[in-house]
């Protein structure tokens, strides 16, 4: 993900850093795992030394570490809404997978089917711990709907496999 | 060979259709060892023979060659009289199709397999009440298949299946009728059964339902061609398995 999420998770208010990773893991549900604070603080001088955050002292006295408040600056505020309205979307990269085959066929270094195969195997395991990770969601979460995303693009990947699979068994039998 | 006492086994598994140059393998040979508490997802191209699996598993049908045994007893060499107590006692069925009597409400559609089994009227009405509060259709007891929705038709199904406390349930194809909203219920209560320790072998050709398998085995010409344990091997966190971080 680019470093603009973090900014955005600034845009309903400023904030403290843990605030910020509290909305990240809301909003990701058990996908947000990985990001850790550090991670984020890193993110968030970057964010700073761009112009786009600043930073401000919110309560000297109080005992926490973490006193410092994020907030959007003027150009912060113009790339959250640029970045609101790009129009992108994640590139599946199959073509890697399929030259594999391709390759496979072609040199006869392995067997296509067995590369369906085993990748196959790869998928419904992960469609597996997706799904199970969806239905622990509770009803109408957000980080529920990020999830069901990821097991459609899994359903879809699986169907093209079987279409590679019969394709190349026939193929093979020719 | 030394027969467990739990469970579902089969060894050496044929079914033939026809004879002569007409004839069909429909299963050719297949072993198969289901220990309690799992759930088994069989996929494969229509007419891989995973139908004709289940319906032998489940003693619909009878194979041509092998051996079948349940709970220890084996099966394929049961009378009709033991086979048909074995199906209403022993084994649950749903079907695509749901296969419900549209005279009867679902509450007497889910009652109707423990009164078959000689139940009392009263055990059985207890029963089929906490199987429909069971499968979320507490609420719909009163109403007859044709006011339910798909989805919820196969969750009494599912319920009515479940009457007798089968050992194990079958399922063929239990959502290939249903869209996928009503997938996603049957979904849930294959997922809720399964965390039961309900014993669940299932064939569709739906990949969400295969992967609440513990195991999924794949068919083609009648044979297993492919056996992959889907439990406790996933390859990661599923932050970084699906690349939710941020760019460095």
């Amino acid at each position: 993900m680019q470093q603009e999420v973090v900014l955005a998770m600034l845009a309903k208010e400023p904030s403290h850093g843990y605030q910020l990773r509290a909305r990240l893991n809301e909003a990701l549900g058990p996908l947000g795992d990985d990001i850790n604070a550090g991670q984020i603080y890193v993110t968030l001088g970057r964010l700073e030394k761009a112009g786009l955050v600043a930073i401000g002292t919110s309560d000297p006295t109080s005992e926490r570490s973490d006193r410092k408040v994020y907030a959007l600056t003027a150009t912060g505020e113009e790339r959250i809404a640029e970045w609101l309205n790009e129009v992108n979307w994640p590139r599946p990269d199959l073509a890697e997978f399929h030259l594999k085959l391709v390759t496979a066929a072609a040199a006869r270094l392995a067997d296509p089917i067995a590369i369906v195969g085993a990748q196959r195997r790869e998928l419904l395991r992960r469609l597996r711990a997706a799904q199970r990770a969806a239905l622990e969601e509770p009803a109408h979460s957000v980080a529920g709907l990020l999830l069901e995303g990821i097991v459609l693009r899994l359903q879809a990947d699986l169907r093209w496999l079987e279409t590679c699979e019969r394709e190349w068994t026939e193929r093979g039998d020719q | 060979m030394t027969v467990a006492k739990t469970g579902l086994s089969a060894t050496g598994l044929r079914k033939y259709y026809g004879k002569g140059t007409g004839l069909i393998r429909a299963v050719d040979g297949v072993d198969l060892k289901i220990e309690p508490g799992e759930t088994v997802a069989i996929m494969g191209p229509s007419g891989c023979g995973k139908s004709t699996v289940l319906h032998l598993l489940s003693g619909l049908d009878r194979p041509s060659e092998g051996e079948m045994w349940l709970e220890g007893r084996r099966v394929d060499e049961m009378g009709e009289r033991q086979l048909a107590r074995l199906r209403r006692e022993k084994v649950g069925i749903v079907f695509q199709a749901f296969h419900l009597i549209d005279e009867l409400t679902a509450q007497e559609n889910v009652e109707f397999p423990a009164l078959l089994a000689g139940r009392s009227p009263k055990i059985a009405r207890r029963r089929a009440t906490e199987l429909l509060d069971r499968v979320g259709l507490a609420d719909r007891a009163s109403h007859l298949p044709s006011a339910l929705s798909g989805g919820q038709r196969q969750r009494v199904a599912i319920a009515r299946a479940l009457a007798n406390d089968p050992v194990v349930l079958f399922a063929d194809e239990p959502t290939g009728n249903l869209d996928s909203s009503a997938t996603l219920e049957v979904l849930r209560l294959l997922e809720d059964l399964h965390a039961s320790e309900l014993t669940i072998v299932v064939v569709t050709h739906d990949e969400r339902i295969a992967a609440t398998a513990d195991r999924l085995i794949t068919m083609r010409d009648g044979i297993f061609v492919d056996e992959t344990r889907l439990s406790g091997g996933s390859s990661g966190r599923l932050g970084s398995l699906f690349a939710v971080e941020l760019d460095a």
